[in-house]
């Protein structure tokens, strides 16, 4: 019975794109999205370009940022970091890109650093939770053979911790592909310009140029980094393997 | 008072239990007993349809149970697991009137019976009224199951393994308390087991499965000194005879009015009893009769004084309440062959000896 | 500085502007538990059933605010409701279901199976045991969850200027537009403010309604 009901679902979600697409034809939608295409292929990959260097910047930083703030000699600062990170979190998007805006003027620049800060308040709390879900007697045991501090940072903890934080890679470039197309409103171009102008002219070809590629980028990036997470995380310590 | 008539349970093609009848009278400990995978916990849950029979019939009090609604048989049948299972988010009391809320029971009569059931099983309810299960220790949080258990006073209460969980040296002293409570309550208990020691100290009867079949269901005695078959006398153990003496009490066996002297009688009257009797000692005991030292026959025959100057000290004791186990294991730590048998006071009541320890266990292989 | 001054003299409008987002956020989070909660319970009976649905909202979730806002318009503006309240309550709606699902189911499948069953040898109906049991211990992880879609809320909340939903973003947007630093300190520390005093708010409640008996 489960099998069925699930053909039936299958078969009237695909009937319903169908009857949407005839519809946005009936409308002259389709055509009126199609003139914008050299647009769409450009902001991609400004969008893309974006999302990419805020992404990797945020990787960068935030995988060894959430490393020292589960390091021994941090443990005093760790509660009051971990806070803050929290706090950052809980900052409303828009807000955190206007701020940069305040600070650093408009265009790209700005809007880098605005998605930047975003992406990287997850990884750095996944990394730390990450870390600190490692079993206390993997490090004993690690110290015990006489592994030298780094050695047990990226022969025990890290792949320890992996599965966690890509999670967080992959939550944090969600909220950033997310965000990304804000970073027009801030001058740092991308697909939100399609959007935005879109919503401003009331035109729903444009509008629909922008928001379905945006759509379909957040969807496809999400997909990718999820596969890197079940391929990339060694079977032992991958729960989805 | 619970009777099984060819109960089945077949998962698909498994046969889980297959066709086992058997009856428990009121008041019984049984048992079910057997290695994993046998079908007792199956047939135990059936009997509150946690699990539905797939054929036969199971009747409580003489009612067929599948004429009663699942919610409210359970709601008659107490059930103990071994997991424990205390909601944690609510306090002792509150888990204890789970069921009595649910019958619709008035909230003075819930509460009053929850205090009376903490006493039952030895926690003070000033203290243990409003603590939450985490608080609690492993034995507590199981006495507090099986108070949760009795609290609409089921006369049926159905136990898997409850005292698993617990650790061996609080398992004891829970079975003891249990035991006790068991006297006074007599309720109807049917009590799955995977351990043969603890079925023996337990149970009024004990059933045996194996792979979903009934093999034997009788007196723990009885299927210790009498297994069916190879299968059961592996079960329970090549010291199955050992287990026995669990069974026995010193003062079902021991010698009554045993003779005896006194410090200031002297070693001719000492010998002439032993001699009487056919023993090589003999006890002494104190002005009012309690056992104070021991004479030989050797250090007595044919000598002259009183029995205080050639007395020597007891080698051990035991206790007229004592199983047989214990007994022999005195024995066997002070490398006698008999002992002196005393009351709670000390006074001194009867003598046992090994002789005599083993005659009584033979007798049940002889009678067959 | 300047932007002080501005806070003081426009506290009317900025008050209202509070109250518009708040009650966009109030309204989707509503509508959002009422479904979200018992969809969350639905789907602990099956694991084919929990992995579909978790998906399908966790896709949702992957579409950018603005995007699903933009698909919302034209389809809205067949009803005359394309810009405005409506598109922006559906879409936080939408974005709400993850959260709070995926809350709700996973806080109710992790009770500990053995109290699952104590509950039923006892006699318990399954709504008792949910009611009882089940919900008192998951209760604190659902809270969780609908802090969080809060939280999103009030941040996707500030997006809904651009499509005529009002609220405090419009501090930010017409502080963008007009290079007008006030509007735009304003905007973004009003709206954190209320994203900071919400969760905080909800973590007191989640802490309340946990039995002592459930707490660290």
């Amino acid at each position: 019975m489960a099998s069925s009901l699930h053909t039936v679902a299958r078969v009237s979600l695909i009937a319903m794109a169908f009857a949407l697409g005839a519809y946005l034809q009936s409308r002259g939608l389709l055509t009126s999205i199609l003139r914008h295409w050299g647009d769409v292929v450009y902001l991609t990959r400004q969008h893309l370009w974006l999302v990419a260097l805020s992404g990797t910047l945020a990787i960068v930083v935030g995988i060894p940022l959430g490393v020292l703030m589960t390091r021994q000699g941090f443990e005093r600062f760790a509660d009051i970091a971990t806070q803050l990170v929290n706090l950052g979190t809980t900052i409303p998007t828009l807000a955190i890109l206007a701020l940069a805006m305040s600070v650093l003027g408009i265009g790209a620049p700005p809007a880098i650093f605005g998605l930047f800060a975003l992406t990287l308040l997850p990884i750095v709390l996944n990394t730390v939770a990450g870390l600190r879900t490692v079993p206390g007697h993997l490090l004993e045991a690690a110290r015990g053979m006489g592994m030298a501090k780094w050695q047990i940072l990226l022969r025990v903890e890290l792949p320890n911790a992996a599965f966690v934080i890509l999670a967080g890679i992959r939550t944090a470039l969600a909220i950033n592909v997310g965000t990304a197309p804000l970073a027009f409103l801030i001058g740092g171009g991308g697909l939100g310009e399609l959007i935005f102008t879109g919503i401003d002219l009331m035109e729903p070809g444009m509008l629909l140029a922008g928001a379905i590629p945006t759509a379909l980028l957040a969807i496809l990036i999400d997909f990718v980094i999820g596969q890197c997470q079940y391929w990339l995380v060694p079977r032992g310590v991958n729960p989805l393997r | 008072m619970i009777r099984l008539d060819r109960v089945t349970k077949a998962f698909g093609s498994v046969v889980a239990v297959d066709s086992v009848d058997m009856e428990v009278p009121a008041g019984a400990v049984c048992v079910l007993l057997g290695p994993s995978g046998c079908g007792k916990t199956t047939t135990m849950k059936m009997i509150n349809r946690l699990i539905a029979p797939s054929s036969g019939k199971i009747y409580i009090d003489g009612r067929d149970t599948s004429g009663i609604d699942d919610v409210q048989l359970r709601r008659s049948i107490g059930y103990v697991i071994q997991q424990i299972g205390l909601f944690p988010n609510k306090t002792v009391e509150d888990n204890i009137r789970v069921v009595p809320d649910l019958l619709g029971w008035d909230r003075k009569r819930s509460r009053a019976r929850a205090a009376e059931l903490l006493r039952l099983v030895n926690l003070d309810p000033a203290i243990f009224l409003h603590r939450y299960p985490k608080e609690l220790s492993g034995g507590q949080q199981q006495r507090v199951g099986v108070a949760r258990a009795l609290a609409a006073d089921p006369p049926v209460l159905l136990m898997d393994e409850p005292f698993g969980a617990i650790d061996p040296i609080n398992r004891e002293v829970i079975q003891d308390e249990f035991m006790k409570l068991q006297a006074e309550l007599k309720k109807t208990v049917v009590f799955v087991s995977h351990d043969i020691d603890e079925a023996v100290k337990m149970a009024s009867h004990i059933a045996i499965f194996r792979e979903g079949r009934l093999i034997q269901y009788d007196k723990p005695d009885n299927i210790l000194a009498h297994p069916l078959n190879a299968f059961v006398a592996e079960f329970v153990g090549s010291d199955r005879t050992l287990k026995r003496l669990r069974l026995i009490k010193v003062g079902d066996v021991m010698l009554s009015e045993p003779p005896r002297v006194r410090a200031e009688d002297s070693l001719d009257t000492a010998a002439a009893l032993m001699e009487e009797h056919g023993h090589i000692s003999i006890v002494m005991v104190g002005p009012r009769g309690r056992a104070r030292g021991v004479v030989r026959l050797e250090a007595a025959r044919g000598k002259k004084g009183l029995v205080a100057e050639h007395v020597d000290k007891l080698p051990g004791l035991v206790n007229v309440q004592d199983d047989l186990r214990t007994a022999v294991s005195t024995m066997f730590t002070h490398d006698v062959t008999w002992l002196a048998c005393v009351d709670d006071d000390g006074f001194y009541k009867g003598y046992i000896t090994q002789r005599g320890i083993t005659h009584v266990l033979g007798a049940a292989y002889r009678d067959r | 500085m300047q932007t002080i001054n501005f806070i003081l003299a426009n506290l009317p409008i900025i008050g209202q502007r509070t109250v518009e987002h708040i009650s966009i956020v109030g309204v989707a989070i509503a509508i959002a538990i009422l479904t979200g909660v018992p969809i969350g319970i639905l789907i602990t009976q099956s694991k084919a059933a929990a992995d579909r649905v978790l998906y399908v909202a966790s896709i949702i979730m992957t579409i950018p605010s603005i995007a699903l806002f933009g698909l919302l318009i034209p389809i809205l503006s067949l009803i005359g409701q394309g810009i405005g309240y409506l598109p922006a309550v559906i879409a936080l709606v939408l974005y709400s279901q993850l959260p709070i699902i995926r809350n709700t189911y996973t806080a109710i499948a992790n009770v500990d199976p053995a109290l699952r069953e104590a509950a039923r040898g006892m006699g318990m109906t399954s709504l008792q045991r949910l009611l009882h049991v089940e919900i008192p211990i998951a209760l604190p992880v659902i809270i969780s969850g609908i802090r969080n879609a809060v939280v999103l809320g009030i941040a996707i909340g500030a997006i809904a200027t651009y499509i005529g939903a009002g609220g405090l973003g419009t501090f930010i947007s017409r502080g963008i537009s007009q290079t007008d630093i006030r509007q735009l300190l304003t905007g973004a520390f009003a709206v954190s403010l209320l994203a900071i005093v919400a969760d905080y708010s909800l973590l007191a409640l989640q802490r309340l309604l946990t039995s002592p008996g459930l707490r660290n």
